[in-house]
């Protein structure tokens, strides 16, 4: 078309305020050419890519750590926005590690002002809870990360997502490649959300690549970096695969308590969490279920290599994956058909269209403590320094029918059960029943369920009974002292704060 | 008894605690390291002054780094210390009970 | 009668254990002052035998306690012995038992120390380790030495050895398990089996577990707690047998009822050793249910 053509109308649009056409590549810059169509997310470097995504001082930056202690993606966008100056930056990964110790010196620095995650461990935890921050530090849940960004607390300005594999207009995922941790669950919420998405790709792959667990039409920008996180150390830590014995005998009670529960029939659905008991519950789990001749529906949450086994041996038909804990999680995410790949949005946002969390039946949750309300706390120490995360526990224990607490009556001389947690993170309403390894408490609020259970000869006390026999071994530990200052900001999956964490004296 | 040379007793194992002891002109001195000194710190040390006394040392340098243990283990590991570093032992099993 | 399927064994020096074993509940608790122990922990761990015994959960929580001593002729063996007879310990495991008069010499000591601690004279029950050929040979008179007796055990490591063999498929332990098994029936008391040392291997030790019981043992030592539940799930009786005793029991009753002198369930005979059978299952079932 010629500008002879426009101006036989142009007269007539001027009232309207409408631009006549001028040309195919006047407003669309980038469609003049291939090399501009292609590559015109591609950048040189780090720094290149965040001098692009328009990132400022004050703005709110996010990561997902699906490679949990193996990341090596969000020490390094920081330390880069620390050497370039950036400073009062919010800090909204996921979640945070012990492998995040470097950022003390980026928050003493200046660089990040405010942080949201969903937890904390190790030296910047420590740090954090004896004052390091002016601010609280906000903690919610994987569901409850969603829902502050739908109602637009929490606006991230630029995503720094990293995969193993993207090609040069965006398409990414983490089961292909070199350093793959499965399941993009975390980083899908990011990009579907951020203003500005920025993929930190290990290997660029030809275009078109898939899956595209993040699609081209999420991203903005993409700059090939050396290594993205160590795969191998996902499943250091939290998740782990028990010998011993105590851990065994936990798993073997919750099995039990599944079992006898009423809600153990074909096409049951299961979440069993990352922690040591719970996992091997996985494994008591098998030879009921074959005995049985009872089948799973569906697995949800953080998937393990147990639950994998399950699935492959036709145990549990689906897997609905948002965090892979393990390289055979990641796997099988790739190559297993009934192994889905889902955000946590669609796991466990209480106000998304629908959560997986609204059906699942039995829920296996960790604790570090739990009081005589059935109240549980994930984040706290004994101590009172934050060292765990707040992740699906309350998402999953609002919506499952069976939330089943487990974990060993006393660790080394600190109880577990204790008149009032230290933080309160998921409310002791939504609980069902602890499981440890002196016997098993189900709360006052299921009678049903705790008939059942002794019905079955399992060792069912009330909590007050576990409570006392801790004590009867311990002693009585005294009161942890704490500031007046708050070092953390619990926040329900809803938005509401459930506790705050104030800071604990040198 | 009295504590006349150096000892060692327990591990650093989870639940168990390891002391030290060593012999002093006069007056108990305790150095108490543990995992769980905020909420049974007190406790630990009551048991071990306790213990010490009821065999009869009054004095001595006692170095406890405590893992988490229950408090009869504690009195094990410091009347097995004292047997360790004691000139003569003289306590009858009624006075660890 | 008390029920003594499993045995479990901890190292007498390891605190944690100390502090958690009683949560696995085995029939009896057995701690070790003799080979678990190296000798310069053989006081440390007597001490701390001495307070675990003294622990109100291991004396509310119906597991009986054992302490396996070192041998009276070790250097160490008379002090653990003062120490767990004034503990309060339900029974002393003597080790290497090669002749009754070991035991009659550990009766006497244990007596005296009773006496002098104002413990009930008698209070203090016994078993004996057979771990030699002498022991083996001696069984017979070994199980009839001492009122305080409460079981015989086979311990296979030393034995095998005396015997210049090693542990296999099991029929280097044929003679002995029979040997011993025969004198606790003769002496009216329990026998147990070795323990099964590689704890990975679950199908071998229920294999053994297996043949332990078609033999007529009590039960058996255990080293590590994940056996335990597996000994019990395979002590414990089908539905359909304790369906059976249930019937013998109250056939039993209601011919005792009406004066019979001879019992009849289904048109078949049933004497007094199927009723006594019949009990024992059922005490079993009561322990740990049906097995799964």
């Amino acid at each position: 078309m010629t500008n002879s053509t426009t101006r036989r109308f142009a007269d007539s649009l001027r009232e309207q305020a409408l631009e006549p056409f001028s040309g195919v590549a006047a407003r669309i810059a980038h469609v003049a050419t291939a090399e501009t169509r292609h590559e015109r997310k591609l950048c040189k470097n780090l720094e290149d890519a965040i001098r692009a995504s328009g990132l400022k001082d004050g703005m709110t930056i996010s990561f997902h750590h699906g490679f949990r202690e193996g990341d090596k993606t969000i020490n390094m966008v920081v330390a880069k926005l620390a050497e370039m100056g950036f400073r009062d930056l919010t800090l909204a990964p996921s979640s945070l590690l012990s492998c995040n110790t470097p950022l003390i010196e980026h928050i003493r620095a200046g660089v990040i002002r405010r942080i949201y995650t969903s937890g904390m461990r190790g030296k910047l935890a420590e740090a954090i809870s004896h004052g390091l921050m002016d601010e609280p530090v906000h903690i919610h849940s994987h569901g409850g990360r969603v829902h502050l960004m739908d109602r637009g607390e929490l606006q991230v300005d630029v995503a720094f997502l990293g995969v193993s594999t993207a090609d040069a207009f965006g398409n990414a995922n983490a089961v292909s490649g070199l350093s793959r941790c499965g399941s993009l669950g975390y980083a899908m919420v990011d990009a579907a959300r951020a203003k500005t998405v920025v993929l930190l790709a290990e290997t660029l792959v030809p275009y078109p690549n898939a899956p595209a667990s993040i699609r081209q039409d999420q991203v903005d920008l993409v700059v090939q970096v050396d290594q993205i996180g160590d795969p191998t150390k996902i499943s250091v830590g939290a998740v782990r695969m028990t010998s011993n014995p105590r851990e065994l005998l936990i798993s073997r009670f919750a099995a039990d308590v599944i079992e006898h529960s009423g809600y153990f029939e074909d096409g049951f659905s299961l979440q069993t969490g990352s922690g040591a008991s719970a996992t091997a519950v996985t494994r008591f789990l098998e030879t009921r279920m074959v005995k049985k001749g009872i089948k799973a529906g569906f697995a949800l949450g953080g998937i393990t290599g147990s639950i994998v086994d399950l699935h492959q041996k036709g145990l549990i038909a689906k897997l609905y994956d948002t965090q892979s804990f393990d390289a055979q999680a990641a796997e099988s995410l790739r190559v297993n058909p009934g192994h889905y790949e889902i955000s946590t949005n669609t796991y466990a946002n209480p106000t998304s269209k629908g959560a997986f969390s609204d059906w699942v039946n039995v829920v296996i949750l960790s604790a570090l403590e739990i009081d005589l309300d059935f109240n549980v706390n994930v984040i706290t120490g004994s101590d009172g320094v934050m060292r765990g995360a707040s992740g699906g526990h309350s998402d999953v224990a609002a919506g499952a029918n069976l939330p089943i607490v487990v974990a060993p009556l006393i660790r080394s001389r600190i109880p577990m059960v204790v008149e009032h947690v230290t933080t309160v993170v998921t409310p002791g309403e939504t609980i069902g029943v602890l499981v440890t390894d002196h016997g098993i408490a189900v709360n006052p609020n299921r009678p049903d369920l705790a008939a059942r259970l002794k019905e079955a000869g399992l060792p069912v006390f009330a909590i007050e009974e576990l409570y006392q026999r801790s004590l009867a071994l311990t002693g009585t530990p005294q009161p942890i002292k704490f500031l007046d200052k708050l070092v953390g900001v619990i926040r329900y999956r809803d938005g509401s704060v459930v506790d705050v964490v104030r800071q604990v004296p040198e | 008894m009295k504590i006349v040379r150096e000892a060692l007793a327990g591990t650093l194992e989870s639940s168990d605690l390891m002391v030290r002891i060593a012999p002093r002109d006069a007056g108990l001195e305790i150095v108490l390291q543990s995992e769980v000194i905020h909420q049974f710190g007190a406790q630990i040390e009551a048991v071990a002054r306790e213990t010490l006394e009821k065999l009869g040392i009054d004095a001595a340098q006692v170095i406890i780094e405590d893992k988490g243990a229950l408090d009869c283990v504690i009195r094990a590991r410091l009347q097995t210390v004292v047997r360790r570093a004691a000139d003569e032992w003289t306590a009858d099993w009624s006075v660890l009970a | 009668m008390k029920l003594r399927r499993s045995m479990l064994f901890l190292p007498g020096a390891n605190a944690a254990m100390l502090s958690t074993a009683f949560v696995f509940k085995p029939d009896s608790i057995m701690f070790d002052l003799e080979d678990a122990v190296s000798l310069r922990e053989k006081d440390a761990a007597r001490i701390l035998v001495f307070h675990a015994l003294q622990m109100p959960i291991y004396r509310e929580s119906g597991m009986e306690t054992v302490v396996r001593i070192n041998p009276l002729s070790s250097p160490f063996g008379m002090e653990d012995l003062e120490a767990v007879v004034r503990a309060g310990v339900d029974v002393v495991r003597l080790p290497k038992t090669d002749t009754a008069e070991d035991v009659h010499q550990l009766e006497a000591e244990v007596e005296r120390i009773e006496r002098a601690c104002g413990r009930e004279v008698g209070s203090t029950k016994l078993m004996a380790a057979i771990e030699s050929a002498s022991g083996v040979v001696n069984a017979v008179s070994i199980a009839m030495a001492s009122k305080r007796l409460i079981g015989i055990a086979l311990a296979a490591f030393d034995y095998v050895m005396d015997m210049q063999t090693q542990r296999g498929d099991g029929s280097e332990l044929y003679y002995a398990r029979c040997a011993v098994l025969h004198a606790a029936r003769y002496a009216k008391i329990d026998a147990f089996d070795a323990v099964f040392s590689d704890v990975n291997d679950d199908a071998g030790f229920l294999k053994e577990v297996d043949l332990i019981k078609r033999l007529g043992f009590n039960g058996k030592s255990l080293i590590n707690p994940r056996q335990i539940e597996l000994l019990h799930n395979a002590f414990a009786p089908t539905d359909e047998e304790v369906d059976y005793s249930r019937r013998v029991v109250a056939a039993a009753l209601d011919g005792e009822k009406q004066g019979l002198g001879v019992i009849s369930l289904n048109g078949k005979m049933i004497d007094a050793p199927i009723i006594e059978h019949a009990r024992v299952v059922l005490r079993r079932a009561a322990a740990s249910g049906t097995r799964k």
